[in-house]
């Protein structure tokens, strides 16, 4: 096979993936009843991919992604109530002030080893948290950032109280930023992120600019947080502290690993399986749904997720082939 | 002037010094890497070789000392830029990317040496330029059959051929190599170091090994570093023998435990 | 000379690969065998089988004779080096965040090889003594794991590619030593290298291996006296 056709037949969109997007898309007016948890599930999925980005892609992890998410909220929210309720604005407004947000934490994000980045990330969020809640004159504190009412997208598209206006919109969004991130990952910049990931010395050592290429990234991956929490507070129309919640970055995590880091649909499945998990076990049982949600990660990460989705290998002796 | 002399000094390491602590790993150390020079330092295991060549990279700052590239200070000069002006090394223990194939390995590193590594929107592999290169270096390397495999599941002798063949696609003017046959079966160590000895006239190579053999065939001119200083330096033929050499590196082959042929 | 070490019709490999396809060979005390054999022919597969690091299909590995014979098998590796296997693996393998003193020490058993002898065999190496393993050198390494096996006291020393990446007169003092200690203290010793010169002179049997069996086996002295059978075998054209 020759070298080209290897590299190309790697990243073109396959028959499945255009069938599952083709899905997607339909599924608010298909299941119109569920339109409000599919906008969910694309919001936090475009939350996921983000994190993907820098954690399954560059290796850089965080416990504080959150915080791009709630200043992409926030900020979506302030522009909203005072200055013009177009979403398209706001959601490019927000992208901006993450992204900035980002090109300042990367300083911090670039020194030490993974145990400090996670302190360092987990302490940026715990900040904007409490900034939150201190700057009550501007974000509402406590009670949250209220009234945000939004005007129709591109002028047309009012968003109606099923949802389905503001699941589309979501959707859009997460193709949009799907496509063009699955660019990224497939380009020259994408491969050197992985050669960052699995060897930063190496990477230095053929000529790669470490520093400036996760600065970069780190960036752009807020920056698409931040689409995402202002996704949620154009759709809910309320911003609240809870944006900056560790729980947000932690549940970002747990989807991460549900659904597999280092492959952009990673994000979408393992989002669209915790939501719905979320969904079904709290309306089975309201007090323990963490319960089995733990339990269910105890056997993914026993198992492992290739055999759980192959339930054939389930039957199969011995372990994996290692090579040699 | 001698032949030496006349030629141009490429890399000039001027009195280069490295304390950790209170260990001095590299102890006043001046070397000069002439253009085109099949170089060869060599000197006992934990002489400082590879700390020297760390110290080249920029991987380590010298305690104190100047690193001269083609005429240009770059003693502060970070890794990265020493890698673009042409200096690339090899590492003593391989350092790849185990979670990409060789040939996205070579892709990623031909297109960052012609200037594409910054760009996102187009798909590694649509440049030819680039794919046809990387079809070459992964021929010349036997790398073909497994360039789409990961690296971490190949052979050991294969992840050493992919060491060599990334620093080559690097497209050196000065290359620093640590060692590159250790773990290469037997068949293939000369072939290696010929492709590495028929590199443009105009490369530098500065080689660390231990495979006497190969030292010998390849090199023009040898620095014997011990203990972190320069021992001596000169001509093959002198330093193989030199009995100070003899005494602390090269031993003196006795017949109980080493026969001519070795390799 | 007493039998140390037998193998009988083993096959083992990785997971659900099999690379040795049935190999059988016998091993007295004080004996020093050559594995040799092209790339990829099993040779590490066979070394690391005997240290219990791969997956065992079929076969038995008997260590000792009479009521003190093991059956190597069933034995997960720390019971192995309990029993006398000394293992010095291709990637060297040290415990990189503790001193070369601890590397020897945390593993020393009681017997004739103490780390002061381990000292005396590589002075560089007490240099060294209180070096982080990721303070040293490649080579430091290499002489550090072969250090920390013989610490262990072994009775069966196994050895892959030992001499890669050591200064020759390091080198020679290692085959010097190798010798002796098979020699004079009844050690046994597997090695496998890249340059098989180097150790059929201090080897007394030998076994190549092609594709995971047995192609040749026979005495050092018969291939050191026929290069044109030992390059055949090992497919190295001259």
């Amino acid at each position: 096979m020759k070298a080209q056709d290897a590299l190309l037949g790697a990243s073109r969109m396959k028959a499945w993936e255009l069938a599952l997007w083709l899905a997607l898309l339909a599924s608010p007016l298909a299941l119109p009843t569920h339109a409000l948890i599919i906008n969910e599930i694309a919001i936090v999925a475009l939350f996921a991919i983000s994190l993907d980005l820098i954690l399954g892609y560059s290796g850089i992890v965080s416990l504080g992604h959150a915080a791009f998410f709630g200043l992409g909220g926030y900020a979506a929210g302030l522009l909203a109530k005072h200055i013009s309720p177009d979403p398209l604005t706001g959601l490019l407004l927000a992208a901006v002030v993450s992204a900035l947000a980002g090109a300042l934490m990367s300083l911090t994000v670039l020194r030490g080893n993974d145990l400090t980045r996670l302190m360092v990330t987990l302490g940026f969020a715990l900040i904007l948290y409490e900034l939150a809640n201190k700057l009550d004159w501007l974000t509402g504190g406590a009670d949250g950032l209220q009234g945000v009412t939004m005007g129709p997208l591109l002028g047309r598209f009012e968003f109606d109280l099923f949802g389905r206006t503001a699941a589309l919109y979501s959707l859009t969004v997460l193709l949009l930023v799907f496509l063009v991130l699955r660019r990224v990952v497939h380009s020259p910049y994408g491969a050197t992120l992985m050669a960052i990931r699995d060897n930063r010395l190496r990477a230095m050592s053929i000529g790669i600019p470490v520093a400036s290429r996760l600065a970069s990234v780190y960036t752009l991956a807020a920056g698409i947080a931040g689409m995402a929490g202002a996704l949620l507070t154009q759709t809910t129309g309320f911003a609240s502290l809870d944006l900056f919640d560790i729980h947000r970055s932690a549940d970002v995590m747990l989807m991460l690993v549900i659904g597999g880091t280092g492959w952009l649909y990673g994000g979408i499945f393992g989002a669209a399986v915790f939501k719905v998990m979320q969904d079904v076990l709290s309306n089975i049982t309201p007090q323990y749904w963490t319960f089995w949600l733990g339990l269910f990660l105890v056997v993914l990460v026993m198992v492992g997720r290739e055999r759980l989705v192959r339930p054939r290998s389930w039957f199969a002796r011995g372990k994996t082939q290692e090579a040699r | 002037m001698s032949e030496r002399e006349a030629q141009t000094t490429v890399l000039h390491a001027q009195q280069l010094v490295k304390r950790f602590g209170g260990i001095t790993a590299t102890d006043h150390v001046t070397l000069e890497l002439k253009k085109g020079a099949r170089h060869a330092l060599i000197g006992p295991n934990g002489a400082g070789k590879t700390t020297l060549i760390n110290l080249l990279t920029g991987v380590l700052p010298p305690t104190e000392g100047r690193i001269v590239l083609d005429g240009q200070d770059i003693t502060d000069l970070p890794p990265h830029l020493r890698v673009q002006r042409g200096m690339v090394r090899t590492f003593q223990i391989n350092q790849l990317f185990d979670s990409l194939s060789p040939l996205q390995t070579l892709a990623l590193t031909v297109s960052r040496q012609q200037g594409l590594g910054a760009r996102w929107w187009q798909k590694l592999g649509r440049n030819a330029q680039v794919m046809a290169r990387c079809e070459q270096l992964l021929e010349r390397f036997h790398l073909s059959e497994v360039m789409n495999q990961p690296t971490r599941v190949l052979p050991y002798g294969k992840r050493r051929l992919l060491e060599i063949a990334i620093a080559l696609s690097c497209e050196p003017r000065v290359l620093l190599l640590d060692e590159p046959v250790a773990g290469v079966p037997a068949g293939e160590r000369e072939e290696l170091l010929q492709t590495v000895a028929a590199l443009p006239a105009d490369v530098s190579v500065l080689l660390i090994e231990h495979d006497m053999d190969l030292v010998f065939s390849f090199a023009k001119y040898m620095t014997v570093l011990v203990n972190g200083a320069v021992l001596t330096e000169g001509e093959p033929e002198a330093i193989a023998n030199d009995e100070r050499v003899k005494a602390v590196y090269l031993g003196h082959g006795t017949e109980a435990t080493l026969e001519d042929g070795h390799g | 000379m007493a039998e140390l070490l037998r193998i009988e019709d083993l096959r083992a490999g990785y997971g659900e690969a099999v690379v040795l396809q049935g190999v059988s060979l016998a091993l007295e005390q004080g004996q020093t065998l050559a594995l040799l054999g092209r790339n990829g022919t099993g040779k590490t597969t066979l070394i690391n089988t005997l240290a219990g690091a791969t997956r065992q299909h079929g076969g038995r590995i008997y260590l000792g004779v009479g009521a003190q014979q093991v059956d190597l098998s069933r034995l997960p590796s720390f019971e192995r080096a309990a029993a006398g296997i000394g293992w010095v693996p291709q990637e060297r393998n040290i415990f990189k965040s503790l001193t070369v003193h601890e590397n020897l020490t945390a593993v020393a058993r009681p017997g004739p090889w103490s780390p002061q002898s381990v000292y005396q065999m590589f002075p560089r190496l007490a240099e060294r003594k209180g070096n982080l393993g990721t303070q040293l050198s490649g080579g430091e390494q290499q002489m550090l794991a072969v250090g920390r096996a013989l610490v262990l006291n072994p009775r069966l020393l196994l050895l892959d590619e030992p001499l890669e990446g050591l200064a020759p007169i390091i080198v020679e003092e290692l085959l010097r030593a190798i010798a002796r200690i098979t020699r004079e203290e009844g050690l046994s010793a597997i090695i496998v290298e890249q340059h098989p010169q180097a150790i059929l002179a201090i080897s007394q049997q030998t076994v190549v291996l092609d594709r995971g069996t047995v192609v040749h086996q026979g005495t050092a002295a018969q291939l050191q006296a026929q290069p044109e059978l030992l390059d055949s075998l090992l497919g190295v054209a001259r």
